[in-house]
């Protein structure tokens, strides 16, 4: 099987590795880097548990390859907390109990925190409309959407 | 509350103690475990749902570098390791030697470096199969003369898995004879899927060396398990002690991670064999297709009432399927769970109840998929056709729910099928729930709607649980009885570590156990650390499901605690120099009745044991208890859900649903809440969307997220819960448990919602789940689809 050489910014540090052409970014992330934090859920690309951001973009990390993200940036929930300061959303999945299991809950907040990006005051809708590709098992999302919106008044008063 | 903030003991809504690891990506799930030299698993599965296996052929497979060995039946028989028990005492090929019986059967696996490698080896497996007939229908399976399936089985004549019944048969008949009116109603509640968001998995590692074997594995039941690996695999040399079993963090488990899967067994065979530590995960589709199911029951209802809407008599019989074995985890005196709970929340006279297990070929189970053993089957069999009867009557479901509930003075009630039920107040949660949905204006609005051709429902369901398994003189598992246990340690600075026999899979026990402690000890929630998880520290119990933990080892945490407390009021006695009846508690200290000036706080009592306990007292701060409870406890609630129904597409929008929930006394308001609403998704999936089906030929649908339809944000409303707490009276803290009561009481409120949206049509019940396809038949036969 061909390998290549690829660089990939991951939460900011330059990374490199030698890769199979076949190999997933989510297993470059958690098996060649050691990022568990990014998980797997399905194998249709449905549940979005390894969502990641890629450019700044929410993408299912098990439907990348590995070799596609070379030369661009990945962000997964470990770069979430920056300088020891928790980002907003991940404060507000505690405050809120927007979690359980947790298993969801790293791709839940790559979605979130993207969402949150793009739009600082989304609605209820609209909300549920972001996290539509993230399934969780255990919240009944209600309490995720709660978060949400209390990271975005967040966001907005900071 | 009778603790301060600052202890967070019992009705605070203590933000979670586990929290910080998750939102940071440091959680610790089996797949996260890498261990030095550790290898890859992958299963070769069954396309077939019967089969001979005339030849597997690895020789392409052991070609590919990395490859290291492929196991197969032959090989566990030289370790007499092919078969395995079914935690129901049933049994189970680990591997087949000659013949599959159910699509995605374990047909043999690959041992290789790395985990790509050894899905290479494993699609390069050949294996020749011959079909052979295929049996899917369990109304085929137990008629007379049907092929029998389970040949394994010396001189079994028929499919039946077994018959079980409870209640009085003829008396029940006549009873039914006698009535006005009998409800009449064929339900079938489906097979799904727990469905996870953490599939299963383990990381087996055998030390030759030691002679140890240490198993990483997403199990409910660590304890258990262990045992069943030592008696399972006594033979070969695996001895209890030298068994350790690591429950890390599960992402989800709903009942799913109880059973013992042959992956985890093979695995262990596959590191003992090799001498190295062994990775298993399965993915989706395996997880889908192979693994415990839940429900599929197929129930014949009769509910009999007087003309007035007395409700008198109950008569269910039931066809189970089970698949290729009985793999439920029920305990053995009760292989049909608690199904008999299904006479609900209501006085009837007469019960009578039976249920034949039938083997098809289908994958085996079912679990119980959150919920106390069959409690969500009978919970719908009984609420649906209360409906059915208030159709019949022309009465509103509110009002026959009403006037045949249990009344609250007559609690502790014995039902007809021989439970005793500990409290309950069914009026009042039912009038809170209308109250909230505003029950009347509901009404008037379908009326209004429907004389303009809109579709709109409400469903109501006023269900009553039966959990916290349970008394030992009643339940076990393969005669491990069902008790449960907690075990504290005060340091000397007076902070502590619990550690105890269930495992939370998200329930939040580190921080609701902690909040117990605190509560009985006055010690702060914050400065108590919660373990469970790994058999080599934790005390022995039976572990999590059942929403047993509180019932069990909660009740178990505070008293304990309140050992622990005994000896502290000791202690503080012989540092204030007086007597013990001479002291008060309030939560964090004793002090001198009318001199609270005069006080040693628990902190002090806990550094004394270490450092100045009294002549000829034992040292230390310590305690362990295993509780037996005396009974189960009974949650209830009652749930309102509206709907409407889109004419042109038959789909069902959930509008509202109100859950007013009856728990007992709440250890955490916040998680509490939590649980309801996750339980609630998990109730709209069924009822509208999931289902794990089988064509004639047993080939599966349903069996991935493509087709298994688990609700995301879009399908769930924005739920509305409220409660009432009428406590335990036998439990120490009062409490009831609460993970399960909204996943058992959600489908029957919305499949009835659904029923009321259509009932004017002349739709008096529809199978969940309620699809859009489904509906748009029923409108379509109706006249009135767009």
């Amino acid at each position: 099987m061909a390998k290549h050489r690829i660089s990939v910014t991951v939460n900011g540090t330059a990374r490199e590795a030698e890769v199979e052409s076949r190999l997933l970014l989510v297993h470059l992330i958690r098996e060649v880097f050691r990022l568990t934090g990014t998980h797997i859920g399905c194998d249709t690309s449905h549940c979005g548990v390894c969502t990641v951001l890629l450019d700044g973009q929410a993408v299912k990390s098990c439907t990348v390859l590995a070799v596609q993200a070379d030369g661009s940036s990945v962000s997964t929930v470990e770069g979430l907390e920056q300088g020891g300061k928790l980002h907003p959303v991940q404060e507000a999945f505690t405050e809120k109990h927007a979690l359980q299991c947790g298993y969801c809950t790293p791709g839940m907040l790559m979605t979130c925190s993207a969402l949150l990006e793009r739009n600082k005051q989304p609605s209820e809708q609209e909300i549920r409309e972001a996290i539509s590709g993230n399934l969780c098992r255990c919240t009944g999302y209600l309490n995720i959407v709660k978060a949400v919106q209390h990271a975005a008044e967040r966001m907005r008063a900071s | 509350m009778r603790t301060s903030e600052k202890i967070c003991g019992m009705g605070h809504s203590m933000k979670r103690k586990e929290d910080p690891r998750f939102i940071r990506g440091k959680g610790n799930y089996v797949d996260d475990i890498q261990l030095p030299g550790m290898l890859y698993m992958d299963i070769v599965r069954s396309p077939y749902a019967h089969a001979k296996i005339k030849k597997i052929d690895t020789s392409k497979a052991l070609t590919i570098p990395g490859v290291l060995a492929v196991i197969d039946g032959p090989t566990l028989e030289k370790y007499k390791l092919h078969w395995m028990p079914t935690i129901s005492a049933d049994t189970q090929m680990v591997l087949p030697i000659d013949e599959v019986m159910y699509q995605a059967q374990e047909v043999c696996a690959v041992i290789a470096t790395e985990r790509y490698l050894a899905a290479d080896g494993a699609d390069a497996v050949e294996v020749e199969y011959e079909p052979l007939p295929v049996m899917v229908d369990p109304m085929k399976s137990i008629a007379p003369g049907a092929p029998v399936l389970r040949k394994d089985k010396k001189d079994k004549k028929d499919n039946i898995a077994f018959h079980w019944e409870a209640g009085d048969r003829t008396a029940t008949d006549r009873a039914l004879k006698e009535c006005d009116v009998v409800a009449e109603q064929f339900v079938y509640v489906p097979r799904i899927h727990v469905a996870s968001m953490e599939t299963c998995g383990c990381v087996a590692d055998f030390n030759s060396a030691e002679g140890k074997l240490t198993v990483y594995m997403t199990t409910q039941a660590p304890h258990a398990v262990r045992t069943v690996f030592a008696l399972v695999a006594g033979h070969v040399g695996l001895s209890e002690e030298r068994i350790r079993i690591v429950s890390p963090d599960i992402g989800g488990g709903f009942g799913g991670k109880v059973p013992v899967y042959p992956g985890y067994v093979i695995a262990v065979a596959a590191s003992v064999v090799i001498g190295k530590p062994v990775k298993w995960i399965e993915d989706r589709m395996e997880n889908l297709q192979a693994d415990s199911f839940a429900r599929d029951y197929h129930m014949k209802v009769a509910l009999g009432a007087k003309k007035d809407g007395t409700m008198t008599a109950l008569r269910i019989k039931t066809i189970a399927d089970h698949g290729y074995t009985n793999a439920s985890a029920n305990p053995l005196k009760y292989p049909a769970g608690l199904f008999s709970i299904c006479t609900g929340s209501y006085t009837l006279k007469q019960a009578f109840c039976e249920v034949d297990a039938v083997y098809t070929h289908k994958p085996p189970g079912g679990v119980a998929y959150r919920c106390s053993f069959r409690v969500t089957e009978a919970v719908h069999a009984i609420e649906r056709t209360v409906d059915v009867l208030a159709q019949k009557l022309k009465m509103d479901p509110a009002e026959l729910r009403m006037k045949n509930f249990i009344p609250p003075e007559r609690f502790p009630y014995r039902s007809a099928l021989g439970w005793e039920y500990d409290s309950g107040n069914y009026p009042a949660a039912l009038k809170k729930a209308m109250e909230i949905v505003g029950y009347e204006s509901l009404r008037k609005e379908q009326q209004e709607k429907r004389a303009r051709g809109e579709l709109m429902g409400i469903g109501i369901c006023s269900f009553t649980e039966i959990v916290g398994a349970g008394p030992s003189k009643d339940f076990d598992i393969l005669g491990l009885k069902m008790f449960d246990s907690a075990e504290i340690r005060v340091h000397p600075t007076g902070k502590a570590i619990a550690r105890f026999g269930t495992k939370s899979q998200g329930q939040g026990h580190e921080t609701t156990y902690a909040q117990i402690v605190a509560e009985e000890l006055g010690i702060p929630a914050s400065d108590i650390q919660v373990e469970e998880g790994d058999t080599d520290t934790a005390p022995y119990g039976l572990g999590t499901y059942a929403s047993r933990s509180t019932p069990t080892s909660g009740a178990a945490a505070a008293l304990a605690a309140r050992k622990i407390r005994a000896k502290a009021k000791t202690i503080a006695a012989h540092l204030l120099e007086c007597s013990e009846g001479d002291l008060d508690w309030e939560p964090g200290k004793f002090f001198v009745k009318g001199v609270p000036g005069r006080s040693k706080t628990i902190q002090e009592c806990a550094f004394a044991a270490y450092t100045n306990m009294p002549q000829g007292m034992e040292p230390g701060m310590e305690a362990t208890y295993y509780y037996d409870p005396p009974n189960l406890t009974f949650p209830f609630g009652s749930y309102i859900c509206v709907v409407d129904i889109d004419r042109g597409t038959g789909e069902v929008k959930v509008r509202r649903f109100v859950a007013v929930d009856d728990c007992g006394n709440i250890i955490n308001p916040m998680i509490v809440d939590g649980q309801i609403h996750g339980g609630l998704a998990q109730g709209v999936g069924p009822a509208l969307y999931e289902e794990i089906g089988y064509d004639e030929d047993g080939n599966v649908y349903g069996g991935s997220f493509l087709d298994y339809y688990v609700p995301t944000a879009l399908e769930c409303p924005k739920w509305e819960t409220d409660k009432t707490i009428t406590p335990s009276p036998h439990h120490p803290l009062g409490a009831k448990g609460v993970g399960e009561s909204a996943t058992v009481g959600a489908p029957p409120a919305i499949a009835n919602a659904v029923v009321d949206a259509l009932s004017h049509l002349g739709v008096t019940h529809i199978d969940i789940p309620i699809t859009p396809e489904k509906v748009w038949a029923l409108l379509k036969k109706a006249g009135v689809a767009e």
